[in-house]
C-alpha cells in the first residue's frame, strides 16, 4: 500500500484519523480497529522513512489506537461493564472525532467570512504613535529631554566662586523628603522649582539624582508639555503615601 | 436638532471613527437614547444598502463602521498593495474552539485538537484574538481565554451570537461534498450561503 505523505495538511493525530477514516469509507459508529490501527502505524513508519519527527501526539494516539484494538479483542468482562453505556472502547475516540471534526468545520466556516484587510477594507487612520499621548496635552519624558535639561541646569550655574566654603553634606534622601513636602497638595511642580536661583553643582546633582529615585520608586512621573517643553512632576501615588516621609537612609539608594 | 439633522451627525460620526462605533457612545454625544441612536444607525445601514455604493455600513463588534464591500477584495488589495493573508488551519481551528467554547483552558483546547496547542494561543494572544479572561478556579489555577473585540471586528460579526451555529454530526462528512448534503442534526444551522 502507498501512502501520500504530506504531512503539513494534518493539523494532528486526530486529523490524520479523520483522513483515514474517510479515505477508506469507514463507518464511524463501527470503526474496524485493526485495520485503521494498522494503516495509522503504517503511516507513522512511512514519516519516520522520511526522517520527520513524529510528534509525541502521534505516539500517544498510536497507544491509544492499540489499546483499544486490544480490549476489543477481550471478552467483556462481567455484568457492571455491559451494563454501561459506553462499554464499546471506541466510543470515546468516536466522540472525540465528531467533535474534533464539528471544530475544524467551525474553523473552515470562520475562514469564509469576508475578513477585514482581506477582503473587506475599512478607512484607516494614522497610527496611534503618530497623535499626541492619551494624557491631555502632556507627554511621558525621555531620557534624552532630562539629559538636555540637566545640562542646561549645569550651564546655568555661576562658574566659580571666590571663596571657599566648607563642604556641605547634602542627602539624597532629606532632598526627596523636600521634593515630596512641595508637592503635597498640589497638582504637580515645574522642574525648574525645584532648584534655587543660584545653586551649587553639588545641591544641583542631589536634586536631580533625588528626582529621579522618586520616579524610580514610581511615586512620581515625570511629563512635559508637548507645546511648551516645561517638565512637571505629577504625584504617582495617593495623597496619603506623599505624607508619608521616607525613613530610609542615602546608603539605600547607594549614595552613602 | 432634527431628524435630517441627526441622521447626517451620525453618519459623520461613524465616518471620522476609527474602530467600530457603538450606538451607546453616539447617544452619550448627543444626549439621546440609545435605541434613537441605533434607529437611526439602523436606517442608514439599510440606506447604504440600497444606493449600492462601493462601501456599505455594516455591524462589527457591537458597533457600525463603513466597509467595502466582499466582491470587491481582489481590487482594493491591489490598489493597497495587501497581500491576501490567510491563516493557517491550527489557527483557525484553535480560534474556532476558543470562540464557542470560552471561557476554555489550554489543557481543553489541546484535548478537543489532540495537539499541543502553546504555540497557537501564543500567536492569537499576540495578534489580539484572543485574551486571558483570568485564571479557572481549579487546582494548577490553568488561564482560560477568550475572544477579544478585534476577533469580532475582524471577522465582521456583530457579536458570539453572530457565530454560524456550531454542526452537530452523527457521522463523518466527505473531505468533498458540501456541508449540507451530510449528517446535520441541527436544522436550525444556517446554510454555507446565508455565513457569506
Amino acid at each position: 500500500m502507498s501512502y501520500e505523505i504530506r504531512i503539513d495538511n494534518f493539523e494532528g493525530p486526530l486529523d490524520l484519523l479523520l483522513h483515514l477514516i474517510r479515505k477508506n469509507e469507514m463507518e464511524i459508529s463501527d470503526i474496524p480497529m485493526a485495520e485503521i490501527t494498522s494503516q495509522y502505524l503504517a503511516f507513522l513508519d512511512a514519516m519516520q522513512t522520511l526522517n520527520l519527527d513524529v510528534a509525541g501526539e502521534f505516539l500517544l494516539m498510536a497507544a491509544t489506537l492499540v489499546h483499544i484494538k486490544s480490549r476489543m479483542l477481550l471478552p467483556p468482562d462481567g455484568v457492571e461493564e455491559a451494563e454501561e453505556e459506553e462499554a464499546d472502547p471506541r466510543a470515546e475516540l468516536v466522540r472525540r472525532l465528531l467533535e474534533y471534526q464539528k471544530y475544524k468545520e467551525a474553523g473552515t466556516a470562520l475562514d469564509s467570512f469576508p475578513v477585514l484587510g482581506r477582503e473587506v477594507f475599512a478607512r484607516r487612520f494614522p497610527a496611534p504613535e503618530l497623535e499626541g499621548a492619551d494624557e491631555g496635552e502632556f507627554a511621558a519624558v525621555g531620557l534624552f529631554e532630562l539629559v538636555e535639561a540637566l545640562q542646561k541646569l549645569l550651564k546655568g550655574k555661576p562658574e566659580a566662586s571666590f571663596h571657599e566654603v566648607s563642604v556641605e553634606q547634602l542627602s539624597v534622601t532629606e532632598r526627596i523628603n523636600s521634593i515630596l513636602e512641595l508637592l503635597r497638595g498640589r497638582e504637580s511642580i515645574a522642574f525648574d522649582e525645584l532648584f534655587p536661583s543660584h545653586p551649587q553643582r553639588q545641591e544641583l546633582v542631589v536634586t536631580f539624582l533625588a528626582m529621579l529615585e522618586l520616579v524610580k520608586l514610581r511615586m512620581v512621573r515625570l511629563m512635559q508639555n508637548a507645546r511648551f517643553g516645561v517638565i512637571l512632576l505629577l504625584p504617582a501615588v495617593r495623597e496619603e503615601a506623599l505624607e508619608e516621609r521616607l525613613e530610609i537612609g542615602d546608603e539605600v539608594f547607594g549614595y552613602g | 436638532m432634527d431628524t435630517a439633522e441627526l441622521k447626517v451627525v451620525i453618519e459623520a460620526m461613524v465616518f471620522a471613527s476609527e474602530t467600530p462605533l457603538r450606538p451607546e457612545r453616539v447617544a452619550e454625544a448627543l444626549e439621546i437614547d440609545r435605541s434613537a441612536a441605533k434607529a437611526v444607525l439602523d436606517d442608514l445601514v439599510g440606506e447604504y444598502q440600497r444606493l449600492g455604493r462601493g462601501f456599505v455600513l455594516l455591524e462589527a463588534a457591537e458597533g457600525y463602521q463603513f466597509r467595502t464591500r466582499p466582491e470587491h477584495g481582489e481590487w482594493l488589495r491591489r490598489v493597497l498593495r495587501n497581500r491576501p493573508f490567510r491563516f493557517s488551519r491550527a489557527a483557525l481551528e484553535t480560534l474556532a474552539i476558543i470562540a464557542y467554547r470560552q471561557p476554555i483552558t489550554r489543557a481543553e483546547i489541546e484535548y478537543l485538537r489532540g495537539v499541543d496547542s502553546g504555540g497557537v494561543v501564543k500567536t492569537l494572544l499576540e495578534k489580539h484574538l484572543v485574551r486571558i479572561l483570568g485564571k479557572k478556579d481549579i487546582p494548577g489555577r490553568p488561564m482560560i481565554y477568550g475572544t477579544t473585540r478585534e476577533f469580532l471586528e475582524l471577522f465582521g460579526l456583530r457579536d458570539l451570537r453572530g457565530l454560524p451555529t456550531l454542526k452537530e454530526f452523527s457521522e463523518l462528512s466527505l473531505d468533498s461534498s458540501p456541508l449540507e448534503e451530510e449528517g446535520v442534526t441541527e436544522s436550525s444551522a444556517p446554510s454555507r450561503e446565508e455565513l457569506n
